[in-house]
């Protein structure tokens, strides 16, 4: 299986990725440009955190058109794993990608902290190896991760089961404590907390390790583990 | 356009006969000094250029001879002062590299920009060095956290240093943050940033090669914050906010570009010298890089990208517009250099190149608009010795005692005061907006003693913490620098660290008051003296002075950044109480003193007195035993004893640790002494129970006094003086009333 962690100007957990990927799942990864116009070599995108563009329009809105961006689209269409963490969600909603917004925090401040999350959805390829509503901790770490949605794409969200983590102690106002969802299908999955800022006991936390074995674990359940190699 | 601008400035002649060198900062023997270099009188270009060099921010000019007293040099530094940052090797072909500096004065005034553009310079400080930034501290000061202009300018210096580093993608994992009513309408904004780099990898900032191309790198110069180093270097007046202008606006997106895109040429080899442009903006990096090297510079600034329409050379070489960097390479690398550049969006134009002629020579519109000699401007600036003289109040304070307060006997109630006070209290409000873990290290978060980050790929970390009691070195400068730096130290070892070297930031008021150069050059000895002993050299560090408001001078405030090296993960160690049963050690004597401390203040509402004393050798050998039975396995817990002494300590190690405890403190002083007293040389520990015997023999037999005091127990903290309650709380409680403090008055 191959991993790409796109590189906009301005992504700052890229480095944070491609070492959670190597370190949690052993298999090849790659920086990827935002100028680049070919993602067919990989099975999982990942869009990392960071100020892509300084966030100076709104968070994500610059970014959505880098060239980069339709070949992630494609890669969605085409049912590969997309997963946008904080300043990759808010692109990856700006995109179209993830129905919704993500707004200032109610605070307006910015907030980094560890965070507990329910595991709402643990059938995606993301989430399988977490129990279904399991708490765990991972670290948030942004000003504007306030998900807002109308009702009725809130309605649709609960109905298809898209709803992945909720806040146990909502942080920034979000819409149903949403910390995260994925698209209708399940293979794009959106969230404000930093999985690989939690892949060792050192930092604090483990439990952001099992969404990349996820990931893995899905590839192989698709593609066979006779391809693995 | 341009042309018309410029005729308004005024001549040479007029510039002597007006006297107008003296608004900017330039004193008359000064002057003539100048006049004597050029063998002319400076045209208006010339004078700028010479002021801003002269000023005390670029050349030290008050402080020079303090500095040299402290000790540069150790068997680790690779580089000490002088150079963008100092450098220590850490081992396995890697050294760490650090600095800190000050941004007090345009916080003042604009304080989000100013806090922002502060944290900006010096990560700029750390990578024009070839190193690649891992983490931030600070250090702050404030008025009491009372007025609405208090809070303004705290709620946005916080806001600011967010902004920055956020953005950038550096964690800001620890610093410091007091307030008095010293420091009313002269905050302090220091930022301190540390990185990591291969020694082979390790950049100086000169301009090798005669005719060598010279290359400016990052965003176009406009007008922003003209006069920047000079404006630093007055006291600030009801005028200051007319000279707003001269606050630079930052823009950290551009940073990281910037960053990424030098780091990448470095790393590729080419680079002959680099330094960024910080205070006095072109003007001083230009003339260091000739001067480091020994040649001169022609630069063409008519090539400079520029924002605005009609600069004048003036402004081009005055203007501190932030993000900014001047490099060499030679000829033939020059399209590798500008592909790195243009691949990561960020302008890059050749402005100058390398001559031998000694001279920093401006073109403009094909006609020399300034000819000076390097060295006059980098070397020649006077030294002035100034007058010292020993104050008032420090002598009125020998005969203070400060046991005569009453007996506090609601000892709950005075630590939930000393709890809350903002000094003591959690500073979660502060650190939870600044991204602290970004770039997946931070092993210690900030709120222990000192932060640690680990290094990847190895098994070692770096410990890094900020500190320096102001009210100590107030009422005693000497004894004050001798703990700032041994706090410094206590913090590291505690955290499971090696000491390893200092970056400082002196923070005072005018030097021209002979009672405010006493203060720095007590202080410097003192500091100079700590570090000698404990083995921790300057490597280099930041002067801000003229720290006054319509008071008086700010306390003397020489911040210590301090790092150092945990050699292995393992023995990274935190404040918090890890486990029901442990035994709680405290190392160390109390005595009788409470002179400066947070108790004195916040229970009886002054600042008197002679601040605790300091034995050097007693604190080294406290250091070194705590580190060999960190580092043997025996500890579980560290905690350094500061503001509001045992009882606070106690406290916070149950607070983080969300565990409670049951002690009993043997001694002969009152109750409140014994628990608020602020005695140096004192650590908190705890310890397995089956170690806790021969953690207790390790420190015996190293001389270090250690004496039981109970064990981790419960959900109460109790504390027994002499088998009598003195405190029953329960740790819930106390941390609400630590927790609560900051926001409650910020909301």
């Amino acid at each position: 299986m191959k991993f790409a962690v796109l590189v906009f100007p301005g992504s700052n957990c890229d480095i944070d990725c491609y070492k959670a990927v190597e370190e949690t799942t052993g298999e090849p990864v790659d920086y990827v440009w935002h100028t680049a116009t070919d993602l067919s070599e990989y099975d999982c995108i990942l869009v990392p955190g960071g100020f892509s563009y300084g966030d100076y329009l709104r968070c994500g809105a610059i970014a959505r058109f880098a060239p980069v961006m339709a070949e992630v689209a494609k890669a969605a269409e085409q049912g590969k794993y997309v997963l946008g963490i904080c300043n990759g969600f808010q692109i990856l909603t700006e995109a179209g990608l993830l129905p919704g917004a993500l707004r200032r925090n109610t605070s307006m401040k910015f907030i980094c902290q560890d965070s507990k999350l329910q595991v709402v959805n643990h059938t995606t390829p993301f989430t399988s190896e977490y129990a279904a509503g399991e708490e765990i901790t991972i670290p948030i770490a942004h000003g504007e991760g306030n998900y807002y949605c109308d009702e009725a794409t809130l309605e649709r969200l609960k109905a298809n089961n898209q709803i992945v983590f909720r806040y146990s102690h909502n942080p920034n106002g979000s819409t149903d404590d949403i910390a995260g969802i994925c698209n209708e299908r399940g293979n794009v999955v959106g969230m404000m907390p930093h999985p690989e800022r939690a892949v060792s006991s050192i930092l604090g936390s483990e439990d952001g390790k099992r969404m990349f074995t996820s990931i893995l674990t899905a590839w192989r359940d698709q593609y066979g583990a006779a391809t693995v190699g | 356009m341009a042309q018309q601008l410029w005729a308004k400035e005024p001549t040479a002649e007029q510039i002597a006969e007006q006297q107008i060198y003296k608004q900017m900062g330039v004193s008359d023997s000064e002057y003539e000094l100048i006049c004597g270099f050029l063998g002319r009188k400076p045209n208006y270009t010339e004078i700028g250029v010479f002021s801003v060099m002269w000023s005390e921010h670029c050349a030290y000019k008050n402080s020079k001879p303090l500095l040299r007293r402290f000790p540069t040099s150790g068997p680790r530094v690779l580089m000490g002062p002088g150079e963008g940052a100092g450098i220590v090797d850490i081992g396995d072909n890697q050294a760490v590299v650090f600095k800190i500096e000050s941004h007090n004065h345009p916080s003042a005034v604009e304080p989000y920009q100013g806090a922002a553009t502060g944290v900006g310079g010096i990560i700029r400080d750390i990578f024009s060095m070839g190193a690649r930034p891992v983490a931030i501290l600070n250090s702050l000061r404030f008025g009491k956290l009372e007025s609405d202009r208090v809070k303004y300018l705290f709620e946005n210096v916080v806001s600011g240093i967010a902004g920055y580093g956020n953005c950038i993608g550096i964690p800001t994992v620890g610093g410091e943050v007091m307030f008095d009513d010293s420091y009313d309408g002269n905050p302090l904004v220091n930022a301190m940033c540390v990185g990591i780099i291969d020694h082979d990898k390790i950049q100086r900032g000169v301009a090798k090669g005669v005719g060598n191309p010279v290359f400016y790198v990052g965003p176009p110069t406009d007008r922003d914050g003209i006069h920047g180093a000079t404006f630093a270097s007055e006291e600030l007046t009801e005028e200051s906010e007319a000279k707003r202008t001269a606050v630079q606006v930052g823009d950290p997106f551009m940073e990281k570009l910037v960053m990424e895109a030098c780091l990448e040429l470095i790393n590729s080899g080419i680079v002959l010298g680099i330094q960024d442009m910080g205070a006095a903006g072109l003007t001083c990096s230009s003339a260091e890089m000739a001067s480091k090297a020994g040649n001169g510079l022609e630069l063409y600034l008519d090539q400079v990208p520029q924002r605005e329409q009609g600069m004048t050379p003036y402004e081009m070489m005055l203007s501190e517009s932030q993000e900014r960097m001047l490099f060499v390479v030679e000829p033939q690398h020059e399209a590798q250099a500008q592909e790195i550049f243009d691949r990561w969006g960020v302008i890059c134009a050749k402005v100058g190149k390398v001559t031998d002629d000694g001279r920093l020579k401006l073109f403009h519109h094909g006609e020399v608009v300034g000819d000076m000699p390097v060295t006059a401007l980098v070397d020649e600036c006077p030294v002035y010795y100034k007058t010292s003289a020993v104050p008032a109040y420090y002598e009125q304070n020998a005969g203070i005692n400060t046991l005569r307060y009453e007996e506090v006997t609601d000892l709950g109630a005075a630590l939930k005061k000393v709890l809350g006070s903002p000094n003591v209290a959690s500073k979660a409000w502060v650190y939870n907006q600044y991204d602290h873990m970004v770039r997946t290290s931070t092993a210690v978060r900030p709120g222990s003693d000192a932060a640690v980050v680990t290094i990847h790929g190895t098994r070692k970390g770096l410990a890094m913490t900020t500190d320096c009691n102001g009210r100590f070195v107030y009422l005693d400068p000497e004894v004050g620098g001798q703990i700032a730096v041994s706090e410094a130290a206590r913090n590291i070892v505690c955290s499971g660290a090696e000491p390893l070297a200092i970056t400082d930031n002196l923070n005072f008021g005018s030097p021209e008051k002979p009672d405010i150069f006493w203060q720095m050059e007590k202080a410097v000895d003192g500091m100079a003296e700590a570090c000698r002993t404990l083995s921790t050299p300057v490597i280099g560090g930041n002067v801000s002075l003229y720290n006054e408001n319509a008071q008086g001078a700010i306390y003397p405030t020489p911040v210590v950044g301090m790092v150092g090296l945990v050699h292995d993960i393992d023995h990274i160690t935190t404040q918090a109480f890890k486990q029901e049963g442990d035994v709680i050690i405290l190392l160390g004597e109390t005595k009788a003193e409470l002179g400066g401390s947070e108790f004195q203040s916040v229970v009886h509402g002054v600042t008197e007195g002679r601040p605790p004393q300091i034995d050097l050798d007693v604190e080294k050998k406290l250091l070194s035993s705590v580190l060999e039975a960190i580092q043997a396995g025996l500890v579980q817990s560290a905690h350094d004893l500061s503001e509001g002494g045992l009882a606070v300590a106690l406290a916070e190690s149950c607070i983080s640790g969300g565990l409670g405890a049951q002690v009993n403190v043997v001694t002969d002083l009152r109750s409140d002494i014994a628990l608020f007293s602020e005695s140096q040389s004192r650590i908190l520990l705890s310890a397995a129970p089956d170690k806790a015997a021969q953690l207790q023999e390790m420190l015996v037999n190293n001389g270090v006094p250690a004496a039981v005091l109970g064990k981790v127990q419960g959900t109460d903290l109790v504390v027994n003086v002499n088998g009598q309650r003195a405190v029953s709380e329960s740790v819930n409680e106390l941390k609400r009333v630590w927790e609560d403090a900051i926001p409650c008055l910020m909301n």
